[in-house]
């Protein structure tokens, strides 16, 4: 306090600036507009949905999260190529994999630099200290950096990579070797996701040695296109082009993230020009944003599934005829017509068909009230019976308003002598009865990690996910499961989609679930923004842009 | 003696409710961060551990009390930092916004109870009182909404959010951003440019924030004046040919101002926290209002019951200076 006294005092304070200050409310009051400076040309403003969690894409979980750090200061081993879900080398130029396919050695790319910032001066090129580095701070618990910023890597343990890697090894300064548990196809997949950054050894061992190991989350350091400059809280964060980068310079400059946690607020924001790429505009927008010539709709079918989960551990949903009844008695179409405004395709698998060995040749539920009575009548149900339907109580790109879904829901299966009550109860609620199994419908969804199908299969319907929540069917069936793991450990592509169409085909018969919808994400952009790629993960990159003058 | 002791018991309340009552909402922060992705049990008991909620509730309790009372109001679940530090560092854009909403609120508010107590039961009274009802009855998010459709999109006049144009790159000194703005290095590297933008930005939140005192302001102002007027020593400054002018200026106003500064004062914390609470979420204004938003929805304990224990403290130190001050400023309650 005592030094803003003196810088005040010290300030000339003359009666110009005094008429100035006047001048400037007069200002606000009249011409207003009086007052903008030129933004410059290069500079892009992306309107956020919400302030990262940290700066450490180890730790977040966030998709303002993820993209304030992995595709902006950070990069990895190997990246997915852009707008789509294979895999192109980033920091390793090249890998080998051993017969067993459990030991991958990765061949590191040269002449990659840290960022030289105002907090951190890098005295060596990146090299296999900073992968073992990385990776160790979430594998090893004794890591010195593993407690710092609370310990807590939900993404490389949800992702199993805790259990799966069981060492990292620095071969030479270019070249890194990991062995794993048992051989597992979606690793290399794993390794592109943002939680497999590569943070920098060199500026850790500073921080350690200077006593502040936090602000290895909080003043971060990476390879990245873009350089860290600062993080005002829930207001702004600012990044500088990496004028270093191995891949090419960023054609713009100067990057700001300004958060935004309203969605037509940010719509009104991209409109006026105070931003110019507006993450997931509301689906009550979307008609108006293709209406405006300044603007541009970026649309993606995204790595999703809505879908309702019958528990097969408690009747009538354990019989199979009752699951297939009630999907012939579900209207899809008009859910993704009511609901998700059109923005959806229909589902008949859990993955959708834009992830390798997807196939149609299953047993496709028609909307067929007929065959519905049909079969409840064989399964003992001729009059119907009363059931619960648990409707989602938050709004998620998979489903856009569950209450409403379970209204129609209900009086679609009214018409087959289904009586349903619908129930909700707030997210984090609704997420530990599930979890516990208390449903007999209830509405889910997933949105991928990886585009492996494994990250969809595994994850929804093997017996491990009963135990751990996922599972919301609680279907364990012995053949289905046996496919996804042998699935997972096969190492040939085309074995591999040979035994998910079996485990499809499969599932289609047992109809644990009823896949609803995969619905499309959105980006407003200015028609200023070129070069923009959609992604599936809802991941933005920045480096290839360019911002036309306006 | 009898105050403090009535202090304590209060703080000691609003700590209990602070700790308990976001607590019985059912769900707790691991259960919301795994979210639809699940874990195994193993990996569940250990984050519910490494934050220290498997722990007795009470024992929770005593441990956040005594850590309280030295100052420590713990870690925040979702960005792993000290509650305090970021409380501290989110007063400012509160108190910015809160004191120019206040500020307009009574160069507004009073004026127009004074004109309304003047022209008493006249069609203009009438108006007035009509406009100060509906300025109470509009929820803060939606007039919000409409100021940006209005003067940010339809006209261009002002910026639809946050504290200052992304152009600037202010250093954060004090965290009051029309101050900052004028700092040296700023006045050296934007002039005044800076400044102009962060007054602009506090246009819109500010309006929004004022409509409810506004309103409050006015009717008590004007209830305060009527009851002032009707005494007998305004009568006999008529009786004595006084101007007009002076009668309500000096000998009304000054004496109906009293109960008013009372109400302006336990009101600041209504336009500055309740009212902060949505307005900071549509404005984006990096406030303690939207940080308890955020905080709720992320079931983070450490931040809910640290806010809503340094508010409480806050508001129990107000209601304490505005008491002084009343008696101060009338010497019949001493």
């Amino acid at each position: 306090m005592s030094d803003l006294i003196q810088v005040l005092k010290e300030r000339d304070v003359n009666n110009m600036t005094i008429v100035r200050i006047l001048l400037a409310f007069l200002c606000i009051a009249f011409t207003v507009s009086c007052n903008r400076p030129a933004q410059t040309a290069n500079t892009l403003v992306y309107c956020s949905e919400g302030s990262p969690e940290s700066l450490n894409p180890q730790q977040v979980l966030s998709g303002t999260g993820r993209n304030a750090t992995a595709t902006t200061i950070y990069d990895r081993l190997v990246d997915f190529k852009p707008g789509t879900t294979s895999l192109v080398p980033a920091l390793a130029e090249s890998w080998t994999v051993s017969d067993d396919r459990t030991t991958y050695d990765f061949t590191l790319r040269r002449g990659v630099k840290f960022h030289k910032t105002e907090f951190f001066e890098p005295q060596r090129e990146f090299n296999a200290d900073d992968v073992v580095f990385s990776i160790e701070r979430q594998r090893d618990e004794n890591h010195p950096f593993h407690r710092v910023g609370g310990g807590s890597y939900q993404y490389f343990q949800g992702m199993g990579m805790d259990k799966l890697i069981v060492s990292v090894m620095r071969i030479d300064d270019h070249r890194v070797r990991i062995v794993l548990l048992r051989p597992d196809a979606t690793f290399l997949a794993n390794m592109a996701m943002p939680f497999m950054s590569i943070l920098s050894a060199e500026y850790g061992a500073k921080l350690l040695a200077a006593g502040t190991p936090e602000k290895i989350d909080t003043q971060p350091i990476g390879t990245g296109p873009y350089a860290f400059k600062s993080y005002l809280k829930d207001s702004t964060i600012r990044f500088v082009a990496n004028a270093a980068y191995w891949n090419g310079k960023p054609n713009i400059e100067n990057l700001v993230f300004a958060i935004t946690p309203d969605a037509s607020v940010r719509l009104q924001k991209l409109k006026k020009g105070e931003c110019q790429i507006a993450v997931s505009p509301a689906p009550a927008d979307l008609t108006a944003i293709r209406g405006d010539k300044q603007l541009v709709l970026d649309e993606e079918d995204g790595l999703n599934i809505g879908y309702v989960a019958m528990n097969v551990e408690k009747p009538p949903f354990d019989n199979v005829l009752v699951r297939r009844a009630v999907a012939h008695a579900l209207n899809k179409q008009a859910y993704i017509d009511a609901i998700y405004l059109g923005n959806a395709r229909p589902a008949i698998n859990p993955y959708p068909s834009t992830i390798w060995s997807y196939t149609d040749q299953v047993r496709v539920y028609q909307h067929d009230l007929e065959k519905a009575r049909a079969l409840l009548a064989e399964a003992g149900y001729a009059q119907g019976f009363t059931t619960t339907l648990w409707t989602l109580p938050v709004t998620r790109p998979y489903n856009p308003n569950g209450r409403k879904m379970g209204e129609m829901m209900q009086a679609d299966l009214a018409k087959v002598g289904i009586k349903v009550e619908l129930v909700t109860y707030d997210w984090a609620t609704y997420l530990a009865k599930v979890k516990l199994g208390e449903h007999q419908m209830v509405q889910l969804g997933w949105s991928g990690d990886n585009g492996d199908p494994d990250n969809f299969l595994y994850t929804l319907l093997s017996c491990d996910s009963v135990t751990r929540g996922s599972n919301n069917s609680r279907y364990c069936n012995a053949d289905f499961n046996r496919i996804i793991s042998e699935a997972r450990t096969a190492n040939d592509i085309e074995v591999r989609t040979r035994l998910y169409q079996q485990a499809l085909v499969l599932l289609s018969e047992d109809e644990p679930i009823i896949p609803i919808a995969h619905s499309k994400v959105f980006r407003a952009l200015s028609n200023r923004v070129k070069g923009y790629t959609m992604n599936a993960f809802d991941l933005d990159y920045f480096a290839s842009l360019t911002l036309e003058s306006s | 003696m009898f105050k403090l002791g009535a202090l304590t018991t209060t703080l000691l309340g609003i700590s209990l409710i602070a700790f308990f009552a976001i607590r019985f909402v059912p769900g707790d922060p691991v259960v919301l961060m795994i979210g639809e992705r699940g874990a195994d049990p193993q990996q569940y008991r250990e984050a519910v551990a490494r934050l220290g909620l498997d722990k007795p509730m009470a024992w929770q309790y005593v441990s956040f009390l005594g850590r309280a009372v030295r100052g420590d109001l713990g870690t925040s679940i979702s960005s792993g930092r000290d509650v305090s530090t970021e409380l501290l560092a989110r007063w400012p854009a509160t108190l910015e916004l809160g004191v120019a909403a206040l500020l307009l609120a009574v160069l507004v508010g009073v004026p127009i109870g004074v004109v309304a107590a003047i022209y008493r039961d006249t069609l203009l009274d009438r108006v007035l009182t009509a406009c100060s009802l509906a300025g109470y009855s509009t929820p803060n998010f939606w007039l919000g909404l409409l100021l940006i459709l209005l003067f940010s999109v339809a006209l261009n006049l002002l910026p639809v959010s946050g504290r200052l144009d992304t152009a600037f790159d202010v250093w954060n000194v004090t965290g009051f951003m029309l101050i900052d703005t004028l700092l040296p290095a700023a006045r050296a590297q934007y002039g005044l440019f800076a400044f102009y933008s962060a007054l602009h930005h506090l246009v819109l939140p500010t309006v929004t924030m004022a409509t409810i005192p506004i309103a409050v302001f006015a009717r008590m102002t004007r209830a305060s004046m009527v009851e002032v007027l009707s005494e007998d020593y305004i009568l006999a400054a008529r009786a004595r040919g006084l101007s007009p002018v002076r009668i309500i200026g000096l000998h009304a106003l000054r004496n109906a101002l009293l109960p008013i500064i009372v109400v302006i004062g336990l009101h600041f914390l209504n336009v500055a926290i309740a009212g902060a609470i949505m307005t900071e979420t549509i404005f984006g204004w990096p406030g303690i209002g939207s940080y308890i938003v955020s905080s709720v929805y992320a079931r983070d304990y450490p931040v809910i019951q640290g806010s809503i224990l340094v508010i409480g403290v806050v508001v129990i130190l107000t209601n304490g200076a505005v008491d002084v001050l009343s008696r101060l400023a009338n010497p019949r309650m001493r």
